[in-house]
């Protein structure tokens, strides 16, 4: 037993140096060429440190218990499901490469200058499917008319079909509503039977794992009665496969929700704008966070003219307000981006360069809030009698606070971390109108929204790139929010008092 | 008390200065004047001398800090950092990138931007904490239950879907109201009443369960325990004992936003057309117009600091315990 705790770490290790080795193998065997934007490099970088943590987290007893209650709620367990689906699709988004151009035999390599990422490639089909400008969701037609030349003279001012949606059908009008209620249906069985396989593999592992009978395990998840809530998560399950399988039967046929001003697939922009959503609401607490609990630390322990310092310098912070300290950020580097130009390559640099900078600012804004909160715990903890004790003995404050402090104030850490997130996914859409958000090339829900905001005047209404942005971003912050629900009420010690 | 005041406006000075020094970097020394000129005057085709008129005219031809051409004092204040930054502090904030006077401009706009905001911030506190008590009472119940549900998914609406949809149901669809636009006196009630609801609205589902966490922290005490003792009804307690209690808390949360109404709503304003200051800054963000985003980036922090000083002040009126000294 004591050989495996201390090599929590060997397992998790070993599987992400794989994991790393092959991203950087795999592209060379594809004959492509890797790609590293700045954001993928933290984004990977955030990855193995989440890894790792949970390998520890997993590894201590004491560790372990509180999220063993976060999962015991439904509510948490089921939104958990929902944000890691968003996360693989962000993850599958944040593996760039460029695609090498057809040669001649034996000429040299030319690579694409764009880059494309691996969802690009799995979802090829959306995004090379343009049509000439708006289309309603599952539309055969046009959303606008157009003067089509009659072939025996004459013009007409007609709905032209669309290039690609519902193409394949040869009576449309009649067919259309057939085709999608069989498309549907077939995607209601083919997630059920997928649903199955699953739950009879996960069910038969995890059988062998816990040595458990098989069908008394089976019994116990159909039941409702396993100590985790696995039905809720089996049936979350169910429903993004239905949802997914439902996408992949009809958005190959269709525009599921309908094409934007130049004719792009808005489900393929709403799926893009998952990672931007996800880099602004992590990358920006993971670079605020060293700051906010050195500092925080530091000003409730040592106090004195540390703490002066700091304190002036989060108030000084604190009093501009946000939007216009991340106004003037950003105007600034504008300026600068647009002075230098040669500094950055390709324009998908230059974009990933400002979310990046973007991240940053918001980083600076948010993390006195935090700085406070942490200052004040230390300022607490330092005053209980086993940190005098040590402080007795001579220990030195660096250790005092690296062993003492720093483990009985991450609970707080973990909380906001978790609570942040949402807001700044909200925020980044509220940015993005203002015109301080995320370059307007890159794709991300507030750019979608300021987009089609221009067209609310329409009639009839352009309605669709609206609903789609905001309905995955609600959907992606409900489920944070509902998970940060249960997070606090697991970590933070005051909650539990209450109950 | 007032000597408490004068301390606290001296502490609020090296804050300020700070607040300045920090614009004045990101503004002036992370972007020279030069870069600024040729970013107004477009890209390409710049001359020397058009930069140089720009930057006279803009008064951005001086040192950043110390002019070694002038004499006595104006080798301190014939530079950019006296002329732009310092003068700040008397609330003189120069002229905007068109040459309108910004000072004028914001005295003018704040009506507009007061009109919207204390309304929202009176009917929101009032609504939020009514629902707050609601849920209290009925604490650990369905209602409770599902009204915490209730407030989370209407935290996870994006304010901007509150308005959008606002806009198109109720200006478009019903023409109940105008969709945007601004009048002064009571003719321009028609154009406030949706704004506001939407403000409203916006703000029910995270200050619902603020204050709903801070009265359930105040219910858990045991001064609520002995009032329930004595065979209070619940009602009494809630309103007698648990909402006079919270009233720190509130007030910590509360007061600080009182001045910084002034500045309006950035999203509302810009939305509906009201001319405040909201959506003043908004246009000086997107015409990159420096001068003014730099007075609101001060008047901002000078409102913030003043908030902060209410907030204490508030605590004497409503706290016996505290005195300021």
């Amino acid at each position: 037993m004591n050989n495996v705790e201390q090599k929590w770490w060997l397992w998790p290790a070993i599987s992400l140096f794989t994991v790393l080795v092959l991203l950087n193998v795999l592209p060379g065997f594809f004959a492509l060429k890797a790609t590293y934007l700045w954001t993928d490099i933290f984004i990977f970088l955030l990855l193995v440190m989440v890894v790792m943590f949970s390998a520890y987290i997993r590894s201590k007893e004491h560790l372990s218990r509180p999220w063993k209650r976060v999962f015991e709620r439904k509510m948490a367990m089921a939104s958990a499901v929902v944000l890691f689906v968003f996360v693989v699709v962000g993850l599958l988004d944040s593996i760039h490469f460029r695609l090498p151009l057809t040669q001649q035999q034996g000429a040299e390599v030319h690579y694409s200058v764009d880059v494309s990422s691996v969802l690009d490639v799995l979802t090829s089909d959306l995004h090379e499917k343009i049509e000439k400008t708006y289309s309603a969701p599952f539309a055969i037609q046009a959303f606008t008319k157009e003067t089509i030349d009659l072939p025996g003279g004459g013009s007409q001012r007609i709905y032209p079909r669309l290039k690609y949606g519902g193409a394949h059908l040869e009576k449309p009008e009649e067919q259309r509503m057939a085709d999608i209620t069989w498309r549907s249906a077939n995607s209601v069985w083919q997630s059920i039977i997928a649903m199955l396989f699953l739950l009879l593999v996960v069910t038969m592992v995890s059988a062998r794992y816990t040595r458990q009978k098989f069908s008394f395990l089976l019994t116990q998840v159909l039941r409702g009665e396993t100590h985790l809530p696995w039905r809720v998560a089996i049936l979350v399950t169910w429903v993004i496969l239905l949802i997914v399988l439902f996408l992949i039967n009809t958005a190959t046929h269709y525009h599921v929700f309908g094409t934007d001003k130049v004719g792009q697939d808005v489900l393929y922009l709403s799926l893009k704008s998952i990672r931007t959503g996800l880099v602004i609401g992590s990358l920006t607490t993971m670079v605020m966070l060293p700051f906010a609990v050195l500092m925080g630390v530091m000003a409730g322990y040592f106090q004195g003219w540390i703490d002066d310092v700091i304190q002036y310098i989060y108030t000084t912070l604190n009093s501009i307000p946000g939007v216009l300290l991340i106004a003037a950020a950003i105007l600034s580097i504008q300026v600068f981006i647009s002075n230098h130009p040669d500094m950055f390559g390709t324009s998908i640099e230059r974009s990933d360069l400002r979310l990046l900078a973007l991240c940053f600012i918001l980083g600076i804004t948010s993390w006195t809030g935090l700085c406070r909160l942490l200052r004040g715990e230390a300022f607490k903890l330092r005053e209980l009698e086993y940190i005098q004790a040590a402080q007795a003995f001579g220990v030195k404050n660096l250790r005092i606070i690296s062993r003492h402090i720093l483990p009985n104030i991450m609970h707080i850490v973990l909380i906001i971390v978790v609570l942040d997130f949402s807001g700044l996914v909200l925020a980044e859409a509220v940015l993005s109108y203002v015109g301080v958000g995320v370059d307007p090339s890159t794709n991300s829900w507030g750019n979608m929204i300021n987009a089609a905001r221009l067209e609310m005047a329409r009639e009839p209404l352009v309605w669709w790139s609206l609903a789609a942005a905001f309905s995955f971003m609600f959907i992606l912050v409900l489920a944070a929010n509902l998970f940060s629900d249960a997070v606090r009420d697991a970590f933070d010690p005051r909650m539990q008092r209450q109950k | 008390m007032f000597a408490y005041i004068i301390r606290r406006f001296f502490y609020a000075l090296p804050i300020l200065l700070g607040v300045n020094l920090l614009t004045f970097a990101l503004f002036f020394i992370v972007n020279p004047a030069d870069d600024m000129a040729r970013m107004h005057l477009g890209q390409k085709h710049v001359t020397e001398e058009a930069v140089e008129k720009w930057k006279v005219e803009h008064g951005y031809h001086n040192p950043l800090f110390y002019n070694s051409e002038k004499a006595g004092v104006e080798t301190l204040t014939e530079t950019i950092f006296y002329k732009k930054s310092v003068r700040l502090f008397v609330f003189d904030f120069g002229y905007a990138d068109d040459g309108r006077p910004i000072g004028r401009d914001i005295i003018e706009r704040m009506w507009p931007s007061l009109a919207i905001a204390i309304p929202i911030f009176l009917i929101g506190i009032l609504i939020n904490i009514s629902f707050a008590l609601l849920l209290v009472f009925f604490r650990s119940t369905y209602i409770d239950i599902w009204g915490v549900v209730l407030c989370v998914i209407l935290m996870s609406v994006s304010t901007l879907f509150y308005i959008i949809g606002g806009q198109f149901v109720i200006g478009k669809l019903m023409q109940l109201v105008p969709i945007s636009g601004y009048d002064t006196g009571w003719s321009g009630f028609k154009f406030l009443v949706l704004p506001v609801v939407i403000g409203v609205i916006g703000g029910i589902g995270s200050s619902t369960r603020w204050y709903r966490t801070i009265f359930l922290e105040e219910i858990g005490k045991d001064y609520v325990r002995t009032a329930r003792a004595k065979g209070l009804s619940e009602i009494t307690v809630l309103f007698r004992h648990v909402l006079k209690n919270a009233m720190i808390p509130i007030l910590t949360g509360v007061v600080v936003i009182i001045p910084l109404l002034f500045m309006g709503s950035l999203l509302l304003e810009s939305f509906f057309g009201v001319p405040g200051l909201g959506s003043y800054t908004i246009d000086a963000i997107r015409n990159q117009d420096f001068a003014i985003v730099r007075s609101m980036v001060f008047l901002g922090s000078v409102l913030y600091i003043f908030g902060l000083l209410l907030t204490d002040i508030s605590y004497t009126l409503v706290d016996p315990r505290v005195r300021l000294s």
